[in-house]
């Protein structure tokens, strides 16, 4: 599903990923740890198509489409979605207004008919019950004044209206109790299946006991420096990244 | 913050009387003719020992200045002044030179001890830290009477001395230099400086040097009905630092005089200078009566890349302020600050601000001012930011703040915000409020006087310019404050 | 700068003769007209010299005087108000002027909603009308040359009385339909009694390709406790140069909500002159400005608070495409008297294109000690964050973009009360979106 080779990239001059290499097959849930600074929310921007960053080499194949050839908008139609760390908030575009454009943006470029009005509704009514997201919180503007756990919820409501094919999860636990951790939980592990994959970036070992992933890569320096099953992520919650940076410094 | 109890007991320990430099110096004065005229320019020059050069230069300002009128749009108001009312030229005499400061007239080095000027370097370093220095040159009346750490300046390759030496002694830099950023013909005062002035400082900080001390002029008008017309110019070459330091202040009088000087600063690749000004004129007392009108040209040029031009003023004296230290920002990447704290009482009168002019790519700029007005006086804020069209993803950020202590005094923010640039981003923001009631009566709920609590906030108002100053100016500022606002509580 | 006497531009000799001309066919006293216009020609059109016309130098601007247009015939006047399209949806009683002319006809003057009187102002000049003495609410207004000018040629308008809630809107419709360019003058006066409310639509529209020269004035006066909905559209024609003033006198614990939108003319300037002269009112200013091409745009304003505890908001957008330009300058006054005033100006302009311009100049004047003002600019581009946050859940650019310009000007619009307005000027903005990708 996806394949990333060699991936190098810097911002202002800065070397971020070094050489990163990356697979994730079809209905696989990969997570990727790592301390801070190691490279994770660069990985995840780079793959959605953020323009500060500047791939100097290797490749990203999305089922063999090269994403590095495409702007961002053209990735999401793709199937690629990336469920933001800190989810930007947009004063005076209205939830429900954001959701429609982008549902219908993405089916007009997969040669679909835009959603009716009520279909749309339907849709996010059912969506947003799933994830307990209040009706009031989706008249209101995007993101704005949205609590931590508000926003997150947000992202997977999104998530499970566009239907991507590979979702990358940005540190989606950060900021959010143990209740919304939960919630937000369910909503993707409701949304796991054969044709999906899952890139889940976090720090904590805390979201995988929710979100049980099939592989855990450990990232180092911008590159993927150790891979495994889910055992991987215990190692790592026990034992911290500490020998992973003295090894570098070694 | 011990400095808060400092300025307490600052303002308790002082008299009706708050403005405590108000005294004058009686020594024997040199002075041209009263007024002003060819002849007059021609005695300054002579007086002064200078070239050919520059005495053409003054005598075209001078020509220029005679079909100028005086700027009104500033938000001041004073009587119509006489320009041939005023001395443009009193020295101390002085014959022959002083070759040291055994040779100063005594008075006058008691003046300065007064002030609580240094002037004696051995004094000095007996008590400071190396890095601590500072060295000064003391500016009275129209003349420069002492530089002190010249030598140990020298050897670093720094050339710190009276504009009036470097004419004489360095006429490449000073012809290539003087009047590069403000020209002869810019304003009107800085026309009528270009013609008279006397005296001031020249600083060349050669490349990669950074100056190993602070360096600071210290203005004294003395004399009556005289005028101060400095010039000075910083020049900052490649890569080079330099922290400079002004201070002013002038004799209790019941008239008015006038203060016109010119700041040039250059700065050029990678360079910085720093520019921070303790302006303490005599504000005039409480009808209004006397008080110097600082009418004052400064402007920095950041004409290399990379280089940054940091402008930090604390206003509190003075009848009328109109100032506007400003930069040119046209190296690519070069920066410009302008921090500013502003009081005014009694029935002072204050226009100024700032100009930062985005010529360069990706320029920054920053501007924080803060104005406090109290008793019958007007406090404006005027500035303009711009981005020329080159000016590519040119930055700027505004925060001006007016606080007001009672209810007969102005505070006005006049902004001009000019883009040409689509990738300029430029952010302003202003508000004015008083000291609210509950952060008043939580100190005072704590014990704090009213007194003690509104010096205690207006320093909190004032926190982010004054941490910009040097360590020691920052708490003689912070104390200047406070006695400025003396009595305008209750 | 040495002192120099301006020579007379073709234009200010031509507003001389044209004075001249139609001095004698003007309705009412010649006498307060010939005023205006002395104090107009002392100075001249105001130049960048002018503070307040700094950014908009009318001297370099108005080139060449359009003459003033005549009355339309009956046919003339139905055919130019049947292609009037500004705020169809929106049920209201049409207050219809072409070429700058009441349309008399256009109104059942014996039908008018409960509450409403209207006086042709034509006739009221012509015989003395007693609410003449109310014109001109706002003093320091008259010291303005574009206003000095509508006074000295207003040929044209109407006053209206409001007295209790009146539920239908009133729409004031400006048609400009000449073939050729034409100048007008118009003067409304709206009178709200206190305790009254009325929502008060202003459209401007004329065709495209002439350089139509309007100057329209709507002063206002409202009583206490009054509310006032005030919805202008600027819909003229590509070429016309538009100046407009709005001068309110607003009494105790009223309500004033004035919106200015901007989708037309090469050149425009709209000046507001508020003051609050009666404690507790409530003041929102907004504007919203769509540029594109070589438009230049000006929003003046300035809002004195007169009186204890008013609260004044004026937030006004500006979008600005290719080479235009955008002019803000506002002022919010606060005299000794004024405690307790809270007022907060914000500028806020997004530059699309490289090559367009904002000058923006929110200045505070402020006299009294217990206030709480404030003011914003900000100018900048879109955010690239949000641009990618939308391109990310697929949203090509274009439509990314128009989608945060329409939230952008959307948070301006959307203080406006009245629904179906508020729905036109949002077609209004996607229109012009649409005209633009």
């Amino acid at each position: 599903m996806l394949e990333i080779k060699n991936l190098v990239v810097q911002i202002e001059d800065k070397r971020i990923l070094n050489g990163l290499n990356l697979t994730v097959n079809k209905g696989e849930v990969a997570a990727i740890m790592g301390p801070n600074g190691s490279g994770k929310s660069t990985l995840s921007y780079v793959i959605a198509g953020k323009e500060d960053y500047e791939v100097l080499d290797g490749e990203i194949l999305l089922d063999g489409q090269n994403l590095l050839e495409m702007e961002a908008d053209q990735r999401a139609a793709a199937g690629v979605f990336l469920a933001f760390q800190y989810p930007l908030e947009i004063p005076g575009v209205g939830s429900m207004t954001f959701l429609k454009a982008a549902m219908n943006a993405q089916r007009k470029a997969r040669g679909e008919d835009e959603l009716t009005t009520p279909e749309f509704i339907k849709q996010v009514n059912a969506a947003a019950a799933q994830l307990e997201i209040p009706k009031d919180m989706l008249k209101r503007a995007l993101n704005v004044g949205f609590s931590g756990g508000e926003k997150k919820r947000m992202e997977i409501l999104q998530m499970a209206l566009l239907q991507p094919s590979f979702c990358i999860l940005d540190e989606t636990d950060s900021g959010l109790d143990i209740d919304a951790l939960r919630i937000v939980s369910e909503g993707v592990n409701a949304l796991r299946s054969p044709d999906r994959a899952f890139l889940v970036i976090t720090h904590y070992q805390r979201l995988l006991n929710h979100i049980v992933p099939d592989t855990v890569h450990v990232m180092h320096g911008g590159r993927i420096v150790r891979s495994g099953g889910k055992e991987l992520a215990l190692e790592l919650e026990a034992n911290g990244y500490a020998d992973y940076r003295e090894s570098e410094a070694a | 913050m011990p400095a808060v109890q400092e300025t307490i007991d600052q303002v308790r320990s002082i008299d009706v009387d708050q403005y405590k430099y108000g005294f004058e110096t009686e020594v024997e004065m040199e002075k041209s003719p009263k007024g002003l005229s060819e002849d007059v320019i021609r005695f300054i020059s002579a007086k002064k020992g200078e070239p050919e050069w520059m005495l053409q230069w003054r005598l075209d300002a001078y020509k220029r200045w005679l079909t100028m009128k005086e700027p009104n749009w500033a938000r001041v108001s004073y009587d119509k002044i006489d320009y041939n009312d005023i001395y443009y030229y009193a020295a101390p005499k002085m014959n022959p030179a002083p070759k040291s400061l055994d040779e100063v007239d005594p008075e006058i080095l008691k003046t300065y001890e007064k002030l609580g000027i240094p002037l004696r370097e051995q004094e000095i370093l007996a008590g400071v830290e190396p890095q601590n220095r500072v060295a000064v040159d003391a500016v009275f009346d129209s003349v420069s009477v002492a530089t002190t750490f010249k030598e140990e300046l020298k050897k670093a390759g720094v050339i710190f001395m009276p504009i009036s030496e470097a004419i004489r002694e360095y006429p490449d830099l000073v012809k290539q230099y003087l009047g590069s950023v403000v020209p002869v013909t810019d304003n009107f005062f800085a026309t009528l400086n270009s013609a008279v002035f006397t005296d001031g400082s020249f600083v060349y900080i050669p490349p990669g040097v950074r100056c190993p001390m602070e360096l600071s002029t210290y203005f004294r008008i003395n004399e009556k009905n005289t005028g101060q017309f400095e010039r000075t110019l910083i020049i900052a070459d490649k890569g080079s630092y330099v922290s400079y330091l002004e201070g002013c202040t002038a004799p209790k009088r019941d008239e008015n005089q006038l203060h016109a000087a010119v700041v040039e600063l250059i700065a050029l690749d990678d360079a910085e200078i720093k520019y921070s000004t303790v302006q303490n004129w005599y504000p005039g007392d409480a009808e209004g009566r006397g008080g110097i009108y600082n009418f004052v040209t400064k402007r920095g040029d950041c004409r290399g890349k990379n280089s940054v031009i940091t402008w930090t003023q604390v206003e509190t004296g003075s009848a009328i302020t109109w100032k506007y230290p400003s930069c040119i920002l046209r190296g690519d990447n070069s920066r410009g600050e302008f921090y500013s704290i502003a009081v005014s009482n009694g029935m002072q009168q204050v226009d100024s601000g700032t100009k930062m002019i985005h010529l360069g790519k990706n320029t920054t700029s920053r501007i924080i001012s803060k104005g406090i007005a109290a008793g019958k006086s007007e406090n404006t804020y005027r500035g303009l930011v711009s981005a020329h069209r080159k000016a590519t993803g040119a930055r700027n950020f505004t925060n001006c703040d007016s606080l007001l202590i009672g209810n007969q005094c102005g505070a006005h923010t006049v902004p001009y915000i000019e883009s040409k640039n689509a990738t300029a981003v430029f952010e302003h923001e202003a508000t004015t409020s008083k000291i609210s009631e509950d952060q008043m009566f939580y100190c005072q709920q704590r014990g704090l006087s009213e007194e003690e609590a509104t010096a205690l906030i207006v320093n909190g108002f004032v926190k982010d310019v004054l941490q910009q100053l040097p360590m020691e100016f920052a708490v003689e500022a912070q104390k200047l404050i406070s006695i400025s606002l003396e009595g305008s509580v209750g | 700068m040495a002192d120099v006497t301006l020579m007379k531009t073709p234009a200010e000799t031509a507003l001389v003769q044209a004075f001249e001309n139609a001095r004698t066919m003007l309705p009412g006293n010649a006498e307060s007209r010939a005023q205006a216009f002395e104090q107009f020609n002392a100075r001249g059109l105001p130049h960048r010299r002018v503070e307040e016309f700094k950014y908009t130098d009318l001297r370099a601007l108005l080139r060449e005087v359009a003459p003033f247009a005549g009355v339309p015939t009956a046919e003339e006047a139905k055919a130019a108000l049947g292609g009037s399209k500004a705020f169809a949806n929106v049920a209201a009683l049409q207050v219809p002027f072409v070429n700058g002319h009441f349309v008399r006809e256009a109104v059942d003057f014996a039908n008018l909603p409960e509450g409403i009187e209207i006086v042709p102002l034509r006739e009221a000049l012509a015989s003395g009308h007693e609410w003449l003495a109310k014109l001109s609410p706002v003093p320091w207004a008259s010291d303005n040359p574009v206003y000095q000018l509508n006074t000295s040629f207003m040929a044209d308008g109407v006053m209206i009385r409001v007295a209790g809630s009146v539920e239908t809107p009133v729409h004031l419709r400006f048609v400009t339909a000449a073939g050729s360019a034409v100048a007008t003058a118009t003067r409304v006066l709206v009178v709200v009694e206190n305790d009254a409310s009325v929502t008060l639509l202003e459209s401007h529209e004329s065709g495209d390709g002439a350089n139509h020269q309007p100057n329209d004035v709507v002063e206002m006066i409202a009583g206490d406790r009054t509310n006032v909905q005030h919805v202008r559209l600027n819909a003229e024609g590509d070429k016309a140069l538009a100046l407009s003033t709005l001068a309110a006198k607003i009494g105790a614990e009223a309500n004033f909500n004035s919106i200015n939108v901007v989708a037309g003319s090469a050149t425009s300037r709209h000046q507001v002159y508020a003051i609050l002269n009666g404690e507790n009112t409530n003041l929102r200013v907004n504007g919203a400005t769509m540029l594109k091409g070589t438009q230049h745009s000006d929003s003046t304003l300035v809002v004195e608070h007169n009186a204890l505890h008013c609260e004044s908001r004026e937030l006004f957008k500006t979008v600005i495409d290719n080479e235009a330009t955008g002019v803000f300058q506002g002022k919010i006054i606060v005299p000794h008297h004024a405690q307790k005033t809270d007022g907060r100006m914000m500028s806020a302009a997004l530059l699309l294109e490289e090559g367009g311009s904002m000058n923006n100049k929110p200045e505070l004047e402020i006299f009294a000690d217990d206030v709480q003002c404030a003011h914003g600019a900000t100018c900048g581009q879109l955010d690239e964050d949000l641009l990618f946050y939308l391109m990310a859940r697929g949203l090509p650019k274009k439509e990314a973009e128009s989608l945060l310009v329409q939230a952008f000007l959307g948070e301006s619009i959307e203080f406006v009360e009245n629904e179906d307005a508020r729905e036109a000027l949002v077609a209004t903005v996607e229109g012009w979106l649409k005209a633009r990708s």
